[in-house]
């Protein structure tokens, strides 16, 4: 405990010192003239009228909760450093629930629907407006009205609800490309497959080099829902795909049987055990360099400096390999954006609600996203005034890649209803086929899509 | 039933073959209590072992260790919240054991000595309901704890949910079936005229119960209590479902939020499960006594 | 209401009935030992634990079976509708029969294996044997375990990649790296995996409670076997197991229900998926999940319940009998 409060500290007043020098956030600015060089008061905040734009600017005393689900050591370090920035700039007394990733996932309904943190962070498009739709989330157009010119067209779109009100901040976002050590294929002379061709060739070549070609994991579930969106995207494009998730098409479609077939010649080349296996031991494996890739979100980085820190300056990525159809051009990728939101339900949202409004503000700005970034250079910031100078070169690379998509796509899990993806729904699907390649497709597909009909009717759909 | 060898009749052969078959049975029970000692055993070793130096041998696991140390217990200490957890471990599991105990005796006390004609249908409801898998009740217990308001110091939230009170409600009353049918029957036992003089001295029910009664079912509380600990310590359902907040989570439930993000490696998952199970196994190593009376009183009188 | 009397006392005829037509038996009275102040305490005593325990074990038991009719997502309003999620979950529901196969080859395994296995131990250990005490301690120590830990320490040697089993057998050359047995990720044996495990918790238990039933057997029963020129098996078998009819109803009892029950290792290993279905899992999965399917997961607990019941009514039949002795 006492060595959590020193680090706290320590980081605190560190972030003190820093936040002096970036450009504040206007509500912050506006409540407290003194900028962060010292601690600031409601009292002073009240007493300098000149910087009071907004009228509401003295309320940022009082409480915030908050919602976080960057459980991850380094994610939270992230959080920590950003609300104890935040704390420093006001005199809000900000509770952290920090939840396990998946647990809080597991509970979002219940979460949502209960007592929920006045903001909670959470997930973009679909998986948004689902509980935007149940009225389980704060619509904040005049926030967004503030900050919007930060962010790109494509951030925007995404954290718009079916009412066509906005519904969060998009706080960073990470894409899905395929990661390998730069030392390895140095040392074994491998070139970075450009199409489907080159890569079953180099994983062959791996196979014989007695390397796992492809690290993979599928314990967890989730995993492998990454490798369904890209092979849709790249073999059936970005329009099937979206009709897909949303139920527009079919899972009975061919284009979906074959997808699954394109997928069976992946998986001989998978880690053996995989179904057992989580994503970091996965991971651990192409750092230890006894498997030659890995599919996975860029995210990844930050198990990777966990577990080997000389190891992180050695990893590279490329984009998915292309199949040569007329999709390529679409470049298409999961990029899943995190989001902010204001919940509902929050027993104090109607007296923090000013407060909630100026950390999405807060979160609005590069600068905020910076420090999270700088725990994990895995979320890259989406604010446009993010310096990107400060990005090192596997997360420019990575923006380069997003920025060249012609079209993004969340995630399975978080571009079709909830109901849809868990562990009894897609996650047991996709196991399943992936257990056995060669079973009937057909009648497996008619099982997805029977379980499908089955969920209670949304009209959101 | 048929009887061929007289009672007697020890032949030299029946003596070696006795003999023999009681060296079979030590075999038997050494080589089963290693199997059953291993998994544990090898928790142990491997929480020693520096994960570093297991990567990097080809044989990973399967190899003698160069260096064992503490490492991975100082890590799981400073770096997983662990004193909080133990905190809150201790803030539900004691209040809930006493709680419990306290209750089911005074449940016990009035069926087992007083007749109210309903007696046998208020210890099947106890009994049948402690008997139910929880998970039949969670889903309209969970809207519940969501409705029931709770005032301040007991709650922060206003509620029952996601509160440490609420999960020593839900202990406390789910094991109060299990300890009032015990107690209950324990009670039975004690003879009837030592309440009788009591009554006939003009002592009050409360007087009979906390001067005569309770001193006597001492030895069942503690038994009980041994039991009890170890139960509400171990719970994993209840308190996944009826948190929210990671940091208000018993050990054990903890231990779920720890695996894929602070247990990185093997060595540190061995670590921080044996740091979980070490207070119920040294509790269990004094108290092993009471364990097996509290268990005995439970079944023997089904 | 029922007249408080102590036990204590011999049934004494009443006088006045106080207009109660209850049996002759039921009108017994007792003098005026109990005052109106210690009826009201011992009402109290009883009274409100039983409200307590009513509300939340069996109320919210019919709360879920209310539920099960309805399609709520926990968020719009409530709708009956009929036994849709029942129709949907014994037809099409993919998941419901895996589930239920699972929970019964559970409690197969546990009657096949170890309860038996328990049972054994403890016939073993009831004998004067020198160490009998540090068997029963190391057999017993697993059943202090949360099951959590217990699904953590089995991963440590399941794991396909670094677990021990596989381990040892690629170190020792048995097996090639890729050719680890998944313990885990295999759906074909990784209910069996987490049988293993649940059973290494469950044999201890069963041991403990049914050497608490063989010590409480008279020893003159044995005696007069042995002096009949009964074997040991013979007399266990003839005489021993006939007169623990009780506690082998517990026995059954805890079999039944820790099967129905089990959770802890299959959640902590996978939530319940991909072989490792349980009905206690898909209740919560569906209705505690960011799926929202509460009336649905609740048909999946009345299920579960309406199972639950044939044990426990088993049970309750024979505490009343027992108690009517």
């Amino acid at each position: 405990m006492d060595s959590q409060v020193t680090r706290r500290e320590v980081l605190k007043k560190g972030l003190i010192g820093a936040a002096g020098l970036t450009v504040l956030p206007s509500v912050i600015a506006a409540c407290s003239t003194s900028s962060a060089t010292t601690a600031p008061t409601a009292a002073a905040a009240t007493q300098a009228p000149a910087a009071t734009p907004t009228p509401n600017a003295n309320i940022l005393t009082g409480k915030l909760t908050l919602g976080n689900n960057h459980s991850d050591a380094s994610d939270l370090k992230g959080v920590n450093a950003i609300n104890d920035a935040f704390k420093a700039l006001t005199t809000l007394a900000v509770t952290t629930n920090t939840v396990d990733h998946n647990t809080f996932q597991d509970q979002i309904n219940n979460y949502l629907g209960a007592t929920p943190d006045d903001v909670f962070f959470w997930f973009s498009g679909y998986r948004m407006r689902f509980f935007a739709d149940k009225g389980l989330a704060t619509a904040i157009d005049d926030t967004w009205a503030k900050v919007s010119s930060n962010f790109t067209a494509g951030f925007a779109n995404a954290v718009v609800g079916n009412d066509k009100k906005v519904y969060g901040i998009p706080v960073d976002y990470y894409p899905w490309c395929v990661f390998y050590r730069k030392t390895l294929f140095a040392d074994k002379k491998y070139t970075i497959p450009a199409t489907w061709d080159d890569l079953i060739t180099l994983c062959k070549k791996m196979q014989t080099d007695g390397l796992t070609p492809i690290a993979f994991s599928d314990k967890d579930g989730w995993p492998a829902m990454g490798t369904f969106d890209i092979l849709n995207l790249r073999m059936n494009g970005y329009d099937f795909h979206v009709g897909l998730m949303t139920g527009a098409q079919k899972w009975t479609d061919p284009k979906v049987t074959a997808v699954f077939q394109k997928w069976a010649t992946l998986i001989p080349f998978y880690t053996h055990g995989y179904a057992g296996l989580t994503w970091q031991q996965a991971c651990d494996t192409l750092v230890r360099k006894t498997a030659g890739l890995f599919f996975l979100g860029l995210f990844m980085t930050g198990e990777v400096a966990t577990v080997d820190a000389t190891a992180s300056a050695d990893i590279d990525f490329f984009p998915f390999p292309f199949m040569g159809n007329s999709f390529d051009a679409e470049q298409a990728l999961d990029a899943p954006i995190d989001i902010a939101m204001i919940s509902a339900k929050s027993p104090n949202l109607a007296a923090d609600l000013v407060n909630a409004k100026a950390y999405m503000e807060f979160w609005a700005k590069g600068s905020t996203q910076l420090l999270m970034y700088q725990a994990n250079n895995g979320f890259i910031p989406t604010a446009s005034d993010a310096d990107t100078t400060k990005f090192d070169v596997l997360t420019q690379k990575a923006v380069q890649i997003v920025s060249k998509a012609q079209k993004i796509t969340q995630f399975l899990d978080r571009d079709t209803r909830p109901d849809f993806a868990g562990a009894n729904a897609m996650q047991s699907f996709l196991l399943n086929f992936l257990n056995a390649p060669t079973q009937d497709l057909a009648k497996l597909q008619a099982s997805i899509q029977a379980f499908w009909d089955a969920l209670p009717v949304y009209a959101g759909n | 039933m048929s009887v061929t060898v007289m009672a007697g009749q020890r032949t030299a052969h029946n003596v070696a073959r006795r003999r023999l078959s009681r060296g079979a049975l030590y075999v038997f029970l050494t080589v089963l209590a290693l199997i059953f000692l291993w998994p544990l055993l090898y928790a142990a070793y491997t929480s020693l072992r520096p994960y570093g130096e297991v990567v990097a041998n080809p044989n990973g696991f399967f190899s003698t260790p160069a260096t064992l140390n503490l490492n991975n217990y100082f890590f799981v200490w400073n770096g997983g919240n662990y004193p909080q957890f133990y905190l809150n471990t201790a803030l539900i599991t004691i209040p809930a054991v006493i709680l419990t105990l306290w209750i089911s005796s005074m449940v016990a006390f009035t069926i087992s000595r007083f007749n109210w004609g309903f007696n046998m249908l208020v210890l099947m409801i106890f009994t049948a309901g402690n008997l139910l898998p929880p998970q039949v009740i969670i889903v309209p217990l969970y809207r519940l704890y969501n409705l029931i308001p709770v005032p301040a110091p007991l709650s922060d939230n206003g509620l029952m949910y996601d509160q440490i009170i609420g999960l020593i409600l839900i202990h406390t009353t789910f094991q109060t079936g299990f300890c009032s049918f015990v107690l209950s029957n324990y009670m039975k036992t004690l003879s009837k005229e030592l309440v009788e003089a009591a009554m006939i001295d003009g002592a009050g029910v409360f007087t009979i119960y906390a001067r005569v009664i309770m001193p006597l079912v001492r030895p069942a509380l503690a038994a009980l209590g041994t039991l009890l600990f170890v139960w509400i310590y171990n719970d994993f359902f209840w308190s996944v479902m009826l948190f929210k907040s990671g940091d208000k989570r018993p050990i054990t439930a903890a231990l779920n939020n720890l695996q894929g993000t602070f247990f990185t490696d093997p060595t540190v998952v061995a670590a921080g499960s044996l740091m979980a199970a070490i207070p119920t196994i040294v509790l269990y190593l004094i108290l092993q006594r009471y364990f097996i009376s509290g268990l005995t009183l439970g079944s023997a009188k089904g | 209401m029922s007249e408080l009397e102590p036990q204590a006392f011999a049934p004494a005829p009443a006088t006045a009935g106080a207009g109660a037509p209850a049996s002759a038996k039921r009108r017994r009275r007792h003098y005026s030992l109990l005052n109106r102040r210690d009826k009201l305490l011992l009402a109290t005593m009883v009274g409100v634990p039983l409200a307590i325990f009513l509300v939340i074990i069996w109320g919210m038991t019919f709360v879920s079976v209310v539920l099960s009719f309805t399609n709520w997502d926990g968020v719009n309003p409530i709708a009956f509708i009929g036994v849709d999620n029942y129709v949907q979950l014994f037809t099409t529901y993919q998941f419901f029969w895996p589930a239920v196969f699972h929970n019964v080859l559970w409690l197969l395994f546990f009657v096949a294996f170890a309860t038996p296995m328990g049972i054994l131990l403890a016939v073993l250990l009831d004998r004067p044997l020198r160490g009998s005490g540090v068997y029963q301690s190391i057999f017993f120590t697993p059943v202090v375990l949360s099951l959590a830990v217990v699904g953590f320490i089995w991963e440590l040697q399941y794991n396909a990649l670094d677990g021990f089993i596989n381990s040892a057998m690629v170190g020792m050359g048995w097996m090639s790296p890729n050719g680890t047995i998944d313990f885990l990720g295999d759906p074909s044996i990784n209910i069996y995996a987490v049988l293993v495990a649940a059973s290494w918790r469950h044999i201890g238990y069963i041991m403990v409670l049914y050497l608490a039933g063989l010590k409480s057997v008279d020893p003159s029963l044995r005696e007069a076997a042995a002096i009949d020129g009964a074997n040991e098996r013979q007399t266990f078998m003839h005489v021993v197991f006939p007169v623990m009819a009780p506690i082998n109803v517990v026995i059954i009892v805890v079999t039944v229900i820790e099967s129905l029950r089990a959770f802890d290792i299959a959640y902590i290993i996978n939530h319940g998926k991909n072989g490792l279905e349980l009905l206690s899992i898909l209740i919560t999965n569906n209705a505690l999940s960011e799926a929202g399917l509460i009336g649905f997961g609740s048909a999946i607990a009345v299920v579960l319940l309406v199972i639950s019941l044939v044990p426990i009514v088993i049970y309750l039949t024979r505490v009343m009998r027992s108690e009517d002795q």
